[in-house]
């Protein structure tokens, strides 16, 4: 059938500048380039761009520009271009849109319509240069007070993980990033005394070494699980949704599932790995709590068990469960969260943003007096060191990183990461491709970010007047809303700027 | 319901701002003394406040009521009297109670007083019993139970009348203090033009609006003897003159004055009312009393380690630390975190038979001390503690985070000692300055 789809980029080369050294021939994994030997010319098939700007990043001459495709269509407020393409493209192939990363609607973010505070005249701000800024955070559940007796401190203090700065790598599993993105996370947690989640594929053995930076994931599809692999982490972390695909399973394709991924998510080679949609032993809140405490036992109730949910219409009231039902950490993942693959009208249209989520489960768990109970990690497309400290602001205890992560290490979120084919290494499996993503520089970009987001926390901390974070968790005080409505006001707990 | 924050804060801001002089006194020997020298220092610093608000806090000024709650009230009209004390007939035994005695505010430089009362009042009998109070456990499960859950379980369970007189005597204190605070707390959310402003046994808190030393004055403070007195001169940024909104503030016997503004109050407030303390008048001085309420006399920690909550030792510090202690500030700072009070401020808490002085933990704040014989002083300044008492054996510059604590029985004690609990014993003796015997 011929496609009547258009291509979405128009691949400008100038052939003035252009040597032919064919580095754009052999760094675009989607075969867009090709070299003609007898016209000694670089051809480009366009329809197969998808502007991931690989090929531009390397070109030693820049003679590359790729840009937005100028075609247009009739304008139609209804009928945007994305629809149209959309309707076609399922006309021809009768199957799900699937898609990686996260929501790309121009939804409100509501993180640029919060503003900090600073301190002027009546109380001093202080200069993170030359005193003390201290972000350390503890996860896990705390006591609700301590009894002492004799002098010695006789409340047992349920386990901690201690991170250095209120920032976590988010869940990504091995097979849906290559083994050469998950070690640089590994090695960035590390190096910056944080975590790094595993995601839910389970934890390759040679990466075990870096256990007390590392959250592995007990999912639906349990791949990897073994008392090994839950007792060598920090945290054990029950993932029961994600921001991106609420409600939805995953599945690797066979061709995905290596040799290598087989053996580390203990499932034959080249075989489909399907996660379904629920647990299958998890139908209510009750049956949480004796996974919960199933893992608990398996670790000797050593570890802090999380929950992670997708941030929904009744994230409060669930996550308030969760905490009832023993989690000592609850994640919430907002709907802007990423993803290797998800069906495209799922990411688009289901959940909620995390700012929202937030504010009204911090809300929910203090008024129940239970916020003590359990941490409060949030995902989903957190941009900057700004987002993150208004999330603390509205009581997050940290925040994970996932996209942003990516993009330290090259992505240009082109949304190609459900076909394996990633031309900056990250996502792909195939070996030739993801051997271009050095860990060692890939590491060095992860702490290079982490640590510029740290100072800039610090800095806008210490402008506050503020030398801890924990002063600054849950002080909704120092934020003010800006263009947004009473309800939304309400929901987020700030006041309008001025007020 | 009454918005007292309405009238505290009328302009609704997030927090009342107002920096102040501060000055407290004490006797470790519990010799009293009229409050001639607090008015004397608090005068010595006129330039610290702005005459919108100045107070004193007196324990030990009311020996023949000592075993009554003395509330002192201010009421804006009759009605909100009469109401009030309508209202505390059918929930106090009232052993006695009078004008509070005052000069003429005219010719005392102070602002138009409001009606001042004060009532002697007892928690009666048949109440204890049908006290339920609600306290949270402190185990950190969600599985095991509290030893104080165990005790609230024992009053619910009316057939066994033995254990609930048991469960009563044990407790009888909390529940009478209990049951004071939410009488005073419906008094003030509850009845117009009625403000309870004192509400410990044998202390009194007298304050208002205008400069501390006019104040004193008004109040014939040099006719009361008491062997601690705490004094406070205030500087608000904003704020209509009420006298409520003076300091010290106060709740039970504990008082708070307070000089500084507390970034951390959102943080602070969110989780006392996580507590059950609502902080009606939007002060951070309230959030401090409120703060040690919880710490000090529901969660029962000793004094020093309150301290370390307040203004806990920096990270750096305590990584530094020897095993024990390092574990004790580290498990202090991710219990209670938010508590801890960021930004500058200096606060003297008193309470019967002690008073704290403390510092924001990088020293925003001024605070000094000095020793003479069995007296402490803690003032913002040196001079005025020099007016008071010109031959000091000793003053100093307290350190930001550490306490100093004065005590009955004739002890002065700064810095740490929590991790010994209440043996102050065998302690270096660079740690105890000994007020008396030295
Ligand atoms: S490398 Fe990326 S931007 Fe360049 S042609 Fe290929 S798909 Fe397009
Ligand atoms: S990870 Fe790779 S495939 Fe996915 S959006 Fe980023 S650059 Fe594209």
């Amino acid at each position: 059938m011929k496609s009547y789809l258009l291509p979405q980029f128009a691949v400008h080369r100038d052939d003035d500048r252009c040597i032919r050294c064919k580095v754009c021939v052999s760094q675009c994994s989607f075969g867009v380039h090709a070299y003609d030997d007898e016209d000694d010319e670089i051809r480009s098939n366009e329809g197969a761009c998808v502007g991931c700007q690989r090929c531009a990043t390397l070109c030693p001459t820049g003679a590359l520009v790729i840009r937005r495709h100028p075609h247009e269509f009739r304008p139609n407020a209804n009928w945007s271009e994305e629809m149209l393409l959309d309707v076609k493209r399922k006309a021809e192939t009768g199957a799900v849109t699937i898609t990686g990363m996260g929501n790309d609607k121009p939804h409100r973010v509501y993180w640029d319509h919060l503003l900090l505070n600073a301190s002027q005249v009546t109380n001093p701000s202080i200069d993170p240069l030359r005193e003390p800024m201290e972000l350390r955070t503890f996860l896990g559940r705390k006591p609700d007070g301590l009894l002492f007796k004799d002098g010695r401190l006789i409340t047992d203090i349920p386990p901690q993980v201690m991170i250095e700065t209120p920032i976590i790598f988010s869940a990504m599993s091995y097979g849906a990033i290559s083994y050469q993105a998950q070690l640089a996370f590994m090695q960035a947690a590390q190096e910056l005394g944080t975590l790094c989640n595993t995601g839910e594929g389970g934890w390759p053995m040679d990466f075990r070494r870096f256990g007390r930076n590392v959250i592995v994931q007990c999912a639906s599809g349990r791949f990897g699980v073994d008392p090994d692999y839950l007792n060598q982490a920090a945290i054990v972390e029950i993932k029961i949704g994600q921001g991106a695909k609420p409600g939805i399973g995953g599945h690797l394709p066979g061709e995905k599932v290596t040799a290598a991924v087989a053996a580390t998510r203990m499932i034959p080679e080249g075989t489909d790995a399907l996660s379904p949609a629920p647990q299958h032993d998890i139908y209510s809140i009750e049956d949480l709590s004796m996974l919960i405490y199933a893992l608990k036992e398996a670790t000797n109730y050593e570890k802090p068990i999380s929950v992670k949910i997708a941030a929904v219409h009744n994230a409060a009231a669930i996550a308030s469960g969760m905490v009832r039902a023993g989690a000592d950490i609850i994640a919430i993942d907002g709907f802007r969260g990423g993803t290797g693959a998800a069906p495209r009208v799922i990411r688009d249209n289901v959940g909620i943003p995390i700012e929202l989520a937030l504010a009204a489960i911090d809300e929910r768990l203090r008024r129940e007096g239970i916020r003590n109970r359990a941490s409060i990690l949030v995902a989903g497309g957190f941009r900057n060191s700004a987002d993150i400290i208004k999330a603390i602001a509205l009581g997050a205890d940290a925040v994970y990183i996932g996209t942003a992560a990516l993009v330290a290490m090259g992505c240009t979120l082109c949304q190609q990461c459900n076909t394996g084919k990633c031309a900056w290494g990250i996502t792909a499996q195939d070996p030739y491709i993801a051997k271009r993503l050095n860990p060692d520089i890939a590491t060095r970009r992860l702490v290079n970010l982490v640590r510029a987001w740290t100072l800039e926390i610090k800095e806008m901390l210490g402008g506050m007047g503020i030398n801890s974070i924990e002063s600054l968790r849950g002080n909704r005080l120092h934020l003010r809303g800006i263009g947004l409505q009473e309800w939304e006001l309400e929901v987020l707990g700030v006041k309008g700027a001025g007020q | 319901m009454k918005e007292l924050d309405k009238i505290t804060n009328p302009f609704g801001d997030d927090k009342v701002i107002a920096n102040c002089g501060l000055f407290g006194m004490m006797s470790t020997k519990g010799r009293r003394f009229s409050g001639q020298d607090a008015i004397l220092a608090m005068a010595n610093m006129h330039d610290r406040g702005n005459g919108l608000g100045g107070g004193f806090a007196a324990y030990g000024i009311y020996p023949e009521y000592a075993d009554c709650y003395a509330l002192h009230v201010m009421y804006e009209s009759m009605t909100g009297k009469e109401q009030t004390e309508h209202f505390m007939r059918t929930t106090f035994d009232v052993v006695h109670n009078e004008e509070i005695p005052h000069r003429d505010p005219a010719n005392s430089g102070v602002a138009p007083a409001p009606i001042l009362w004060r009532y002697f009042v007892r928690v009666p009998k048949n109440v204890l019993k049908e006290i339920s109070i609600s306290r949270r456990g402190l185990d950190g499960g969600i599985k095991k139970e509290s030893p104080r859950d165990g005790i609230r379980d024992d009053i619910d369970d009316i057939d066994d009348i033995g254990r609930i007189k048991e469960a009563i005597e044990d407790n009888r204190e909390d529940i009478e203090d209990d049951y004071v605070v939410k009488q005073v707390m419906t008094i003030n959310t509850g009845i117009a033009d009625a403000y309870v402003f004192s509400s410990g046994k044998n202390m009194g808190v007298f304050k208002g609006v205008g400069y501390p030393e006019d104040i004193g004055n008004f109040f014939c403070l040099e006719e009361y003897n008491g062997y601690l007195w705490t004094a406070h001169g205030r500087f608000p940024t904003n704020t209509q003159a009420w006298w409520g909104g003076a300091h010290p503030f106060s709740l039970l016997d504990w008082t708070v004055v307070h000089n500084g503004e507390i970034s951390s109050y959102g943080t602070n407030r969110a989780f006392l009312e996580m507590h059950g303390y609502y902080c009606c008048m939007h002060t951070d001085t309230e959030v401090i009393a409120y703060a040690v309420d919880l710490l000090a006399r529901r969660h029962h920690l000793p004094m020093d380690i309150v301290a370390k909550v307040l203004a806990p030792p920096l990270w750096v510090s305590i990584d530094r630390m020897p095993e024990p202690e390092r574990r004790l500030h580290t498990a202090l700072r991710l219990t209670y975190p938010a508590l801890l009070m960021n930004g500058p401020f200096t606060i003297i808490i008193a309470r019967q038979g002690e008073m704290i002085g403390l510092r924001d933990r990088i020293q925003l704040r001024p605070l000094v001390a000095g020793i003479k014989d069995d007296m402490l002083y803690l003032s913002s300044e040196e001079a005025p503690i020099r007016v008071v008492c010109p031959d000091l054996d000793e003053t100093w510059t307290v350190k930001g985070g550490e306490p100093i604590i004065g005590r009955l029985g004739g002890r002065v004690i700064t810095g740490f000692e929590g991790f010994r609990g209440d043996s102050y014993e065998e302690l270096p003796s660079t740690a105890v300055r000994g007020a008396s015997g030295r």
